[in-house]
């Protein structure tokens, strides 16, 4: 692909450098963890991972693997910097965001290293943008530490079922409370808004319910107002497993199919609500 | 009903669910009747010699905001359940949609008195039945801003529709629209001739848009300027009244008894103190030339929210006559007390008795 502006030849070594035929593949999942203006972008050899975070309560990552890209080195271990999520998506969508069948952006990626802003250049039908984005020191990250050997309560869902109940929550409640059991409700998520309460349940038998594995009934209240964020995610998805530790930590994940039929993946951390309790629902 | 009030009134009945609303200035109110035919289970709970049956009102958008998406309530929603659980304050309303899922919402409800309007479509001179596509149709020719429309009978049998123009706006500076139906256009046509009425035209458009989306001629009934104008739609499983005040003529200021006998209540006048407790006093001493003393289901009270005693039923008749003179506009609001010459049992509508007399219990 003609380039008049051609990234600097191999000669020079890039802590990072990927070429994407298709930018979508990309911005659309990070459009899936914008929350927030920032991100931190950790780049091994297995591929980027994008972090957002908020309120030191929710944790965003969105995974794009070394096989999603055509071309992907990373030279030392690891390479991590924080950037504009907002200026990011602005540039790799510069061309529009509209997707005509057919046409698509092309993306090279290029980061000298510590202290070097992330090059972008950026073609579509012959016309080339080159966008510059400034780094910064990495945030230190929250950890979860949440592994599968931790895990309480686990469901597998069809994304469908779900797309409509996160779109349409009621936003006067201030949690999004969830529990699950191996007794009914099963799965409910409840809201306690204005007009009163709402529950949304879903039996273990239902077609949506791709796997459910509850061993304990657990009910955790979680700030509606962090969570609604991840209805991004939950509407790009088809699948999406939902698990608690014992302490309420919420992890969910959700698996994404792109375009080209490949498989992605965005999770989103959440911590339970201490502030409210029981009494005052 | 959104159209006319900000509360929904749920009444279940004997002989179907009521769903009602009235606007701020009691000028405009609505229900629908859905006979229990229209469900799958209907129970409306029993009423006791000392108890009636429960009734209250919730919030128009809390109501509204579960049924926010009709395109994926059709698709996805199987059936509704609608409990009303008075010892839980709650008006329990559950979706069982598809892939077995359940959305259940409680709203909380306020208790109420009973809003009942009082109207009699019998004793209206003038009635029209039309399809509902051929007033939509008229109505589009309006701006959606345009607050009153007058309908009139014109020579031949025409029936006239045109916008409403304050006497004090500028002839210059204004747009009349008027239009004019052909009696055949209509399903029936049974009107005084001469007779006109200026309602407003913002609450029929939301009864309209029903009318047309279920397919139902529309039937107005209508007599002179200043009684109210009732638009009615019947199904057999539905019944909807929206009855709306009327302008009256500037000439009278006020009502002369009108020829179905019934006696009224005095009719205040315009400078009256927009506020119950003087009306209430007004009517008391006599003012405005009533012949009959107060009727007992008028006792002179404060009003205060209804409480559920047994004297409910005459408590919410004075919550409701509001005196007329709501802002600019010379509306008279719609009186909601009864007053009943025992000799005329049957002046009551087809809706139920507004308020029985207390030696009828």
């Amino acid at each position: 692909m003609p380039f008049s502006a051609q990234p600097p030849a191999s000669g020079e070594r890039y802590a990072l450098s990927a070429s994407l035929d298709n930018a979508r593949h990309l911005s659309s999942l990070l459009r899936a963890v914008h929350f927030q203006d920032h991100a931190t972008c950790l780049a091994t050899a297995s591929g980027l991972r994008v972090t957002v975070e908020d309120a030191k309560c929710i944790q965003a990552n969105a995974f794009i693997q070394a096989e999603i890209f055509q071309e992907f080195s990373v030279q030392e271990e690891s390479v991590m910097f924080r950037i504009s999520l907002s200026v990011l998506l602005d540039c790799l969508t510069i061309f529009g965001t509209s997707s005509l069948p057919g046409t698509s952006t092309a993306l090279r990626m290029c980061y000298q290293g510590y202290g070097y802003p992330l090059m972008l250049f950026l073609e579509e039908g012959g016309v080339v943008t080159v966008c510059k984005i400034n780094t910064q020191e990495p945030d230190e990250l929250l950890d979860f530490d949440f592994c599968s050997t931790k895990v309480v309560n686990k469901i597998i869902l069809q994304s469908e079922g779900l797309r409509e109940a996160f779109a349409e929550l009621d936003m006067t409640s201030e949690v999004l409370q969830i529990t699950m059991s191996p007794d009914k409700p099963y799965f409910r998520l409840s809201t306690f808004g204005n007009a009163g309460s709402a529950h949304l349940d879903y039996p273990r038998d239902s077609d949506l319910m791709e796997a459910f594995h509850c061993s304990q009934t657990q009910t955790n209240r979680y700030k509606i107002s962090l969570l609604k964020p991840s209805t991004k995610a939950l509407a790009l998805s088809c699948k999406v497993s939902i698990r608690t530790d014992a302490q309420g930590f919420l992890s969910l994940q959700y698996m994404i199919r792109n375009e080209d039929g490949q498989i992605c993946f965005v999770e989103y951390y959440c911590c339970p609500d201490e502030n409210i309790t029981e009494a005052e629902l | 009903l959104s159209r006319i009030g900000d509360e929904l009134y749920l009444e279940p009945t004997e002989s179907g669910l009521s769903l009602r609303a009235v606007n701020s200035s009691r000028s405009g109110f609505a229900s629908f009747l859905f006979a229990p035919l229209f469900f799958q289970l209907y129970e409306p709970g029993s009423a006791g010699p000392e108890t009636e049956l429960f009734r209250c009102k919730v919030h128009m958008k809390s109501f509204l905001g579960i049924f926010r998406s009709l395109p994926s309530l059709e698709k996805s929603v199987g059936k509704c359940l609608i409990l009303l659980k008075p010892r839980a304050s709650r008006l329990v309303l559950q979706l069982h949609c598809k892939y077995g899922v359940t959305k259940t919402h409680n709203l909380a409800f306020q208790e109420c008195e009973r809003l009942q309007a009082v109207f009699d479509t019998q004793s209206c001179a003038s009635h029209l039945c039309a399809p509902a596509r051929l007033l939509a149709e008229a109505v589009v020719h309006f701006p959606p801003t345009l607050a009153e429309v007058t309908l009139g009978t014109g020579p031949g049998g025409k029936i006239s529709l045109r916008n409403y123009v304050e006497d004090e706006a500028e002839p210059s500076k204004t747009m009349v629209t008027e239009l004019w139906l052909a009696e055949d256009e209509f399903q029936s046509v049974a009107v005084a001739p001469g007779s006109h009425i200026t309602f407003c035209l913002k609450e029929f458009r939301g009864l309209l848009s029903f009318a047309e989306a279920s397919n139902l001629p529309l039937t107005i009934h209508f007599d002179e300027p200043g009684r109210p104008v009732i638009f009615t739609l019947d199904d057999t499983v539905l019944e909807v009244h929206l009855v709306l005040a009327t302008l009256s003529d500037l000439q009278s200021t006020s009502q002369s008894p009108s020829t179905n006998g019934v006696s009224r209540l005095p009719v205040p006048s315009d400078d009256f103190a927009d506020d119950l407790e003087s009306y209430m006093v007004a009517m008391e001493t006599g003012e405005g030339g009533s012949e009959r003393p107060p009727s007992p289901t008028f006792p002179l009270r404060t009003p205060r929210p209804a409480q559920r005693e047994p004297q409910e039923e005459e408590e919410e008749e004075e919550e409701g006559a509001v005196p007329g003179t709501p802002p600019h506009k010379k509306f008279r609001s719609l009186f909601f007390g009864s007053v009943m010459t025992p000799g005329r049992p049957g002046a009551a509508t087809t809706q139920e008795v507004l308020a029985e007399d207390s030696d009828g219990e």
